[in-house]
């Protein structure tokens, strides 16, 4: 009978000699990875490939790097850092701040999944303003019925944000300039139009769904390196407050209201960072 | 624009009636103190509480135990939330990290925590089209036709489910198999079953429709299911982590089966 394989367009591998269970070489769709790309490729370029199975043009991984650089620390405020110097403060594994982070970090509220919301929206609306207004105005989720919670605001937009903010501005900007026709041109271009119909300025995921539109990544792929693009930061950060210790790092002490204490009388609080 | 507002009301201020750890002192858990208001209760339905803010009866508890232990987790390596325990294991990684990958991906489209979501909301839609005297048959091979598969019904790898019987028979001693959604999955089955499409009911399907009966919302079997994986999860990684390092189903070069690109340099 013949053994179950496993099935990839992506890899292939060579064995030792000696050694069956050991690759003398990789293939990286067709490119020797340890005989040819090591020292050649840059990491973006190389990020590239695994995804999309072709070299990048220049544009294309310069696009991919800088993505990858404004979104590599989303900072100690952000829900999936957070989460991640959560895991740190405990003294936990280290695998389980990057899990803690992907958690938070998958959601619908400034997560993957938003982005990949947006990268849907992108092949629904394309170029189309009322289209775009239409959605955005009434954003509705695609399947009613699934695990993921009913969506709270127009994805792509900061739902709490007074103007959109500096760092978001900024981003497209700069990202609009390696790539100044397509998504994220248009997006530059009706930022304001857009903003308007959700009610709300645009937001990070929103800048990278585009991004990643213009690189032609699918939805899927999308989510998978928005996920994956934001793990350097809560790695340091969670590194850091594991230093630190959780005597130096927010316990809320006095910002838990019990509603419905059965013996509100009788209890002492308790006490700030004492956990 | 609606602005900061929100956040800057929410500062500091977590309103919430769940509990809180008053440390040194008690716990108050949904309301109740916990050492001496919920100490007598088992650890199921003190899990349930949690959930769904209600006390369940014992023999409703001992039903929901019993779709746990009967239908949700078997210690098999192979099936593919537990291989990932059983890799960690291999791979010398610790139980916790194994436990909350596996449990992660139990929530996924074909089997687990997904299925059992969209099963229930099936059979909750389907007793309201019965209870609106609407044709069944009808909404039954609708959904099927537009969706390609009906949630609770039909099952990969195999065509039929040995977890039924079992499942139903506990919940016949147990004097809770009568409810409206429980008798209608038996006539939706026959109703797939008689079409051209030959689907039987699967776990989900008799699970979902029992626990309906309990008077479980969608979300709700959705959260008291998400560890119920645990109890196959966790005997894979500790046989997995008593064998050799390494050996569990090992790949030598030769199992890849390669369909892409031809070799080219950069």
């Amino acid at each position: 009978m013949e053994k179950e394989k496993i099935t990839t367009k992506i890899w292939f591998e060579e064995e030792e000699p000696d050694n069956p269970f050991a690759a003398k070489t990789s293939y990286c769709s067709g490119y020797d990875v340890y005989g040819d790309l090591l020292g050649k490729v840059s990491w973006s370029e190389y990020m590239y490939l695994l995804f999309k199975l072709e070299k990048p043009q220049p544009w294309q991984s310069t696009l991919l790097e800088t993505i990858a650089i404004a979104i590599a620390n989303p900072g100690p405020r952000d829900l999936s850092v957070r989460a991640a110097m959560n895991g740190g403060v405990g003294g936990s594994t280290a695998a389980s701040c990057l899990m803690a982070a992907l958690a938070p970090g998958a959601g619908k509220n400034g997560g993957a999944r938003e982005v990949y919301q947006v990268m849907r929206l992108w092949q629904q609306c394309q170029f189309d303003l009322p289209m775009w207004q239409q959605k955005l105005s009434n954003y509705e989720d695609e399947e009613a019925v699934e695990v993921w919670p009913t969506s709270e605001h127009s994805p792509g937009f900061d739902p709490y944000g007074a103007s959109c903010a500096t760092p978001v501005l900024q981003t497209l900007d700069h990202l609009t300039t390696i790539h100044p026709d397509g998504a994220l041109a248009y997006l530059s271009t009706n930022r304001q139009a857009l903003e308007q119909a959700a009610d709300s300025p645009l937001g990070m995921t929103g800048v990278i769904a585009a991004a990643f539109t213009d690189l032609g990544f699918t939805d899927e792929q999308a989510e998978m390196l928005y996920l994956l693009l934001r793990l350097p930061g809560a790695a340091v950060h969670s590194i850091e407050q594991k230093k630190l210790g959780w005597r130096k790092y927010p316990f809320f002490g006095q910002g838990l209201t019990l509603t419905n204490d059965p013996h509100p009388l009788n209890s002492k609080q308790p006490t700030r960072n004492t956990p | 624009m609606k602005g900061p507002s929100t956040l800057e009301h929410a500062e500091d201020n977590w309103q919430t009636d769940i509990g809180a750890a008053f440390v040194g002192e008690r716990v108050v858990y949904r309301g109740k103190d916990l050492f001496t208001e919920l100490n007598d209760i088992s650890w199921f339905k003190h899990f349930i509480f949690g959930i769904t803010n209600k006390m369940f009866a014992d023999n409703e508890i001992k039903l929901m135990e019993k779709i746990w232990s009967l239908t949700m987790s078997y210690p098999d390596p192979r099936i593919w939330n537990n291989r990932i325990a059983a890799l960690t294991a291999s791979a010398n990684s610790t139980g916790a990290l194994a436990v909350s990958a596996s449990t992660a991906c139990s929530e996924a489209n074909v089997y687990g925590t997904k299925a059992g979501f969209l099963a229930i909301d099936f059979i909750k839609r389907a007793l309201i089209v019965v209870d609106n005297n609407k044709d069944l048959a009808k909404f039954v091979l609708d959904e099927l036709k537009e969706n390609r598969s009906i949630p609770g019904f039909g099952r990969p790898v195999a065509n039929s489910d040995e977890r039924i019987i079992p499942l139903f028979n506990e919940a016949k001693k147990l004097g809770l198999a009568n409810g409206p959604h429980t008798k209608l999955t038996f006539e939706i089955e026959k109703i797939l079953y008689e079409s051209r499409y030959k689907l039987r009911m699967n776990a989900a399907g008799i699970n979902s429709a029992l626990i309906a009966d309990l008077g479980f919302t969608t979300r709700e079997q959705y959260y008291g299911i998400i560890i119920a994986f645990s109890s196959g999860i966790l005997p894979c990684f500790i046989d997995a982590a008593n064998h050799k390092e390494g050996t569990f189903f090992p790949l030598p070069c030769g199992r890849l089966n390669y369909k892409g690109q031809r070799n080219r340099n950069w």
